[in-house]
């Protein structure tokens, strides 16, 4: 028998006036996973996890957290779940323990202040107001207000954006041991390398609807290759013209020049330098095949446009 | 360079507002209470029927006949009057010497008992504690810092917390809606007992403004008061999504209040028609009451009317608010 779901939604509707946020999305989140959203900005990821929050109400469709609804369970539900907004601007001079007292006070249940705060490494700036952290702190701080009810579902909306990389590997530490004590996460982001490194699996989200969903190895199989090449010419190139060559799997136009994605880089490549020789080669470059390539693949742009 | 600044300050609403809107409404409100009336008619308070007859025939006084002594002198100490004229022999003019107005209400009324002759009468200049113009400004300063940092302490907060999204995060936890209000009422009540104190520990110690009435029972009403404007602060914040709108609106109840609710003069001065609807201001009220406990020393029944108005404007605004209030 397949996990219950923690989290589920059926064709569900966010209309602000003419405009569908959220337009039609399905998503189930099993028990014990980290889920990530992934998109660009303005996909309707933000407004998806409101609505799961309880913060937001959808134009039409079903909502069920824990298996129950925000109409009916209200109370209960704020008890069972975490939530790190995209932005939360703690009051500015209270202390960072203080601050979390207080939101140990909303709830009946929880864990101790002292062990939150070492969790995620504030326990040296209990004493110290919160508008003098640093971002990275401040972030932690939301997230440790977040896990301080000990919540089943923690919901992490962009919980890295614009933080440092030490900053950003220490929340993931956060949220892989949140994991590993087998509750639950949502988390929206449009960092690919944080989806790879935490998420069990992602929807990408495109225009309020979810384009593409899988475990982020399967998106990237999905491609069909593991690496991309990327190269531009001084004379005008057509994608067509390398889709054929061996080891090459698809060909598309990227902003300057052509992508392709490769299977076998070692057989590809002497041929794709082979064909396009005469057009005078000014860039080529490869990596390895990542979900921002899958979102590209799928929707034509890139995700931080 | 220009047209921007101009085209940024007529897309600020406010801005707007306190340019033009403003210096209107005041130079309405003063001119109401403030009529120029050529002559301006003074005001003169009698004890005697006769002496307000041969006042009455002068163009330049407006002459109000009191039967007790002690209403007569409220007059006078709440400004509503310029002077007494007590019945001689000797006449005796009640005055306050540091009010314009109560040295011309004097000159005038001298003139008129005494076209000829040489004046035989009593000048009694009133600046006993009680009477002056500082026991009336006191109480009503006091209201109006009461009213100032309830509508700012809570509307603008509330407003602040909510474009921060502190509130949308507060909601998404379990917290009491009703508690989260209730602590900020319960903040500017409990602030008032520092804040009243100070004030009129320096009414006291710079003007020897004291209180005639019982302190428990001035403390009493000036909780009520601040209630009462804790719940209009929060039922101005409860759907502004900017401070702007907050501030605007803010003002939008304070500034009628400044003008009209006998802060710095008496409400008397307004037109009759006016009346009944200042007496409704919480702000008018709370002073009203104050002044009745520093200056007259009224006891409970003495401000039931205003107690039972901050009472029923208080629990109506916060239940308004509570009703509306937008948590995101």
């Amino acid at each position: 028998m397949a996990p219950a779901a923690a989290l589920r939604c059926e064709k569900l509707v966010k209309q602000y006036g003419p405009l569908a946020a959220v337009d039609g999305l399905d998503l189930e989140v099993r028990t014990g996973e980290c889920f990530g959203l992934l998109g660009p900005n303005g996909a309707g990821k933000t407004t998806t996890v409101e609505i799961f929050e309880g913060l937001n109400d959808p134009s039409s469709g079903l909502v069920e957290v824990l298996g129950l609804r925000w109409s009916s369970d209200a109370h209960a539900l704020r008890q069972r779940l975490g939530i790190s907004l995209q932005e939360t601007h703690l009051p500015d001079r209270l202390t960072v323990e203080e601050t979390l007292r207080l939101f140990r006070s909303f709830y009946v249940q929880g864990r101790p202040v002292e062990e939150v705060l070492a969790l995620v490494e504030l326990l040296d700036k209990r004493a110290t107001w919160t508008e003098k952290l640093s971002g990275g702190q401040k972030q932690r701080l939301a997230v440790a207000c977040a896990l301080v009810s000990d919540p089943e579902v923690l919901f992490l909306d962009e919980p890295t954006t614009g933080l440092d990389p030490q900053s950003r590997r220490q929340l993931w530490d956060v949220v892989l041991g949140f994991k590993a004590r087998g509750r639950t996460v949502l988390l929206t982001t449009h960092y690919m390398d944080e989806a790879e490194r935490l998420c069990d699996r992602v929807a990408v989200v495109d225009k309020g609807k979810v384009i593409a969903l899988g475990t982020p190895q399967e998106l990237i199989e999905g491609l069909g290759g593991h690496e991309i090449v990327e190269l531009a010419t001084q004379q005008p190139l057509e994608a067509a013209e390398l889709a054929d060559l061996p080891g090459v799997r698809g060909a598309r136009r990227s902003a300057d020049g052509v992508a392709l994605t490769v299977d076998q880089l070692h057989v590809a490549l002497p041929a794709v330098l082979a064909r396009v020789g005469q057009r005078g080669l000014t860039r080529l470059s490869t990596h390895r095949a990542t979900l921002e390539d899958v979102f590209v693949q799928l929707t034509g742009r890139k995700l931080r446009e | 360079m220009t047209l921007t600044r101009l085209r940024l300050f007529f897309r600020e609403p406010g801005a707007v507002f306190w340019t033009f809107g403003f210096p209107l409404l005041l130079t309405v409100a003063l001119g109401a209470a403030f009529r120029n009336r050529p002559p301006e008619p003074v005001a003169v308070g009698v004890e005697s029927a006769q002496l307000f007859e041969t006042l009455q025939r002068d163009e330049g006084l407006r002459v109000q006949l009191f039967l007790e002594d002690a209403d007569a002198r409220r007059a006078l100490r709440t400004a509503k009057v310029g002077l007494v004229v007590l019945p001689g022999p000797p006449i005796t003019y009640l005055f306050d010497p540091t009010r314009p107005e109560s040295r011309l209400a004097r000159a005038l009324a001298d003139a008129a008992l005494h076209p000829r002759g040489p004046p035989a009468t009593v000048d009694l200049p009133v600046t006993a504690p009680g009477s002056r113009y500082v026991d009336f400004l006191i109480p009503g300063l006091i209201g109006m810092n009461i009213m100032s940092s309830g509508m700012w302490g809570i509307g603008y907060v509330v407003v602040e917390m909510r474009t921060r999204k502190l509130l949308k995060r507060l909601v998404a936890t379990p917290m009491s809606r009703a508690q989260f209000l209730t602590s900020f009422v319960m903040m500017r009540a409990l602030f008032l007992f520092l804040e009243l104190p100070v004030l009129l520990g320096f009414g006291w110690l710079t003007f020897r403004v004291g209180v005639a009435g019982s302190l428990p029972l001035l403390l009493g009403v000036a909780v009520l008061g601040a209630l009462a404007f804790s719940g209009l602060g929060l039922l101005v914040a409860s759907r502004a999504q900017n401070t702007q709108t907050v501030t605007g609106l803010i003002n939008l109840v304070m500034l009628p209040m400044f003008v009209g609710s006998g802060v710095f003069f008496s409400t008397a001065r307004f037109p009759e028609a006016a009346q009944p609807f200042l007496r409704l201001l919480p702000l008018t009220a709370l002073n009203d009451a104050m002044r009745a406990i520093m200056i007259d020393g009224a006891g409970p029944s003495g401000v039931l009317g205003p107690v039972a108005l901050l009472a029923g404007i208080a629990a109506i605004s916060f239940a308004l608010a509570l009703r509306f209030f937008r948590w995101r």
